[in-house]
């Protein structure tokens, strides 16, 4: 972040009152910084901090809309029936890791080949750039009715293909068959998703200077050692955040699936964000869905602060 | 170029960037490809690839009889709010944290840091409970300041940086002449950043455009669905209107897209470094 620009070595601007306003001029300009960043903590504080804690609060609470007469203090209740009375949450929980590994990995390789890709010499690059970077603009709803239009098994333009080039006999519900649905859920995101590390991966690409590269060249080494041996070398900080990252976005992300399976079909695509929404909005126990919600995210955490301890990160290495 | 040199590019350039563009562009063309049919095309064996005939009915229906016309107007109204308020109070402190020194800075840059650790999904059922305890269910303004929330952190950072790439001598001379704190800001600061400050803004409006979640728990009023919410219900139905589904896609992808292809270009140079930490 470009935070190491030139801050306020002595910040000479507090103490210049123009002849104009006299002395009180200093005393005001102390509140001033205050005065700017209050809105801020006020939002932040009020409808993130504030409803972060309720989380917490709630989940060892009994607080079912539909049973309120059961509503009140739970201790830990919500939390042993999570992990020995729920086999449902053990499921999501590895349709979650699935979910997230195989995203994560292939949008990585693939958003990879496709910034060497755009990094070459060609002409309207920056059209096929532009292009190649669109469906980052394009919303987890959107994807789901593009990609549903496309996966229907009457009218679905892939079974047509599939039969076509005479890779499948007959047609085939993707988004309903439990064999199938899985990949396809894959196959949508991964269109969506892959533009993000296509440009994050390009921009890092860029930084790396173009002498090593010319050097590698006149000591012969082939494309694939110089990607060994210089440019991945380069991209290392670059992929190990952004696949932190990523992992805590696909674990989050909801829409796509909520939109495209709800779940569905036999709970195969119920992920863990998932089945708390379904809680949430389907089921209205928020006090179980709050406690679920804390699981998650001490696992996301644990995971983190795991990843980054194993892979070494360091911030000094970035130039 | 010999042969060999050209047979390399067309494996290493051209056939790649062929594959990408079809896998990238060929849902886009579907979903137009879908919207300009007439409803028996649509599902008519064998399936047309371009269609025989052009209708334009799908999008009047989306638009009139779904309600589209309606939701589109609610995203772009809650988008536009969002994004005045983001980028008024994301100046205001990216110029504190470029600008001044002052007590509690670095307690509130933690906080600020703190605030993209926090998963959207996780405050979906507290934030149903505050606003509905503010009685602002359906109603635009809670969608306004949940979003101006969540998108405010991320741009103060990013206005601090566009903010501390401006000279401090031309505040200074503008305040030797007499303007004060806030003409400054105004005639001096916000033009000099005002390239990153409209990508900041488009990308907001982009993020905002797009949401889903927040909106789908705190709406529940068909006449203030957002454009994500309708395609969501549309859908869900049991007898989906594929035409006019598509046609309700298109209408919903062409600000998206729109904004994107003007902002694309600070992606790769400003908005991807700051990605990268």
């Amino acid at each position: 972040m470009p935070n190491d620009l030139p801050l306020q070595e002595e910040s000479n601007l507090n103490v210049h009152s123009t002849p104009r306003s006299g002395k009180g001029r200093t005393d005001y300009d102390k509140w001033i910084p205050y005065l700017f960043i209050s809105p801020a903590i006020v939002l932040i504080v009020a409808f993130l901090f504030y409803p972060l804690g309720n989380v917490f609060y709630y989940s060892l609470q009994n607080y079912d809309a539909s049973q309120p007469y059961y509503n009140g203090f739970a201790g830990l209740d919500n939390f042993v029936r999570i992990f020995t009375q729920d086999p449902q949450f053990f499921a999501s929980l590895w349709v979650s890791a699935k979910w997230v590994i195989s995203q994560v990995s292939m949008q990585l390789v693939a958003g990879t080949l496709i910034a060497l890709l755009l990094n070459q010499t060609f002409r309207f690059r920056t059209f096929f750039r532009a292009a190649a970077f669109t469906p980052w603009a394009i919303s987890g709803v959107l994807t789901s009715v593009m990609w549903s239009l496309m996966y229907n098994e009457h009218m679905g333009v892939i079974n047509d293909l599939l039969l076509r080039f005479g890779l499948i006999d007959q047609k085939i519900a993707w988004l309903a068959n439990i064999e199938t649905v899985f990949a396809s859920v894959i196959v949508a995101e991964l269109w969506r998703g892959i533009p993000f590390f296509a440009i994050t991966i390009l921009a890092a690409l860029q930084a790396i200077p173009e002498e090593l590269y010319e050097a590698s060249k006149v000591d012969g080494a082939s494309r694939f050692k110089t990607f060994l041996y210089i440019t991945l070398p380069h991209l290392k900080n670059t992929i190990v955040l952004t696949t932190l990252l990523r992992t805590v976005w696909e674990f989050n992300n909801v829409e796509l699936i909520f939109n495209l399976t709800g779940g569905g079909p036999a709970h195969s695509t119920t992920t863990m964000t998932m089945y708390v929404a379904e809680q949430a909005i389907h089921a209205n126990n928020f006090g179980y869905g709050s406690a679920l919600t804390v699981v998650a995210f001490g696992i996301l955490l644990a995971f983190a602060v795991v990843y980054l301890k194993v892979s070494r990160f360091e911030r000094e290495g970035e130039e | 170029m010999s042969w060999n040199r050209k047979l390399d590019r067309f494996f290493v350039l051209y056939l790649p960037l062929l594959l990408t563009m079809v896998f990238t562009l060929f849902p886009f063309y579907w979903t137009i490809n879908t919207a300009l049919k007439h409803e028996g095309d649509i599902v008519k064996t064998p399936t047309e690839y371009i269609p025989s005939s052009i209708t334009f009915d799908n999008f009047w229906v989306a638009w009139n009889n779904v309600g589209f016309s309606n939701y589109f107007v609610n995203s772009l109204m809650i988008a536009a709010c969002t994004v005045f308020f983001v980028v008024i109070f994301a100046t205001l402190v990216g110029y504190a944290l470029s600008r001044y020194q002052f007590k509690g800075k670095s307690a509130f840059l933690l906080l600020l840091l703190c605030t993209q650790f926090v998963p959207a999904a996780m405050l979906i059922i507290p934030l149903f409970i505050i606003f509905k305890s503010l009685g602002l269910i359906s109603n635009p303004l809670s969608l306004i300041i949940t979003y101006t929330t969540f998108q405010l952190p991320f741009n103060s950072v990013l206005m601090n940086g566009f903010i501390s790439g401006v000279p401090k001598q031309l505040e200074e001379a503008a305040m030797v002449d007499g303007c004060n704190r806030l003409q400054v800001i105004f005639y001096i600061v916000i033009p000099a950043v005002l390239p990153g400050l409209v990508a900041t803004g488009v990308f907001t409006f982009i993020h905002v455009w797009n949401e889903f979640l927040f909106a789908f728990m705190l709406t529940n009023q068909e006449e203030n669905f957002t454009l994500p919410i309708g395609l969501s219900y549309m859908m869900g139905e049991f007898n989906v209107n594929y035409g006019a589904l598509a046609a309700g896609s298109v209408i919903a992808l062409v600000p998206a897209i729109l904004m994107f292809a003007y902002a694309q270009r600070y992606l790769v140079n400003g908005l991807g470094g700051a990605v990268k930490g």
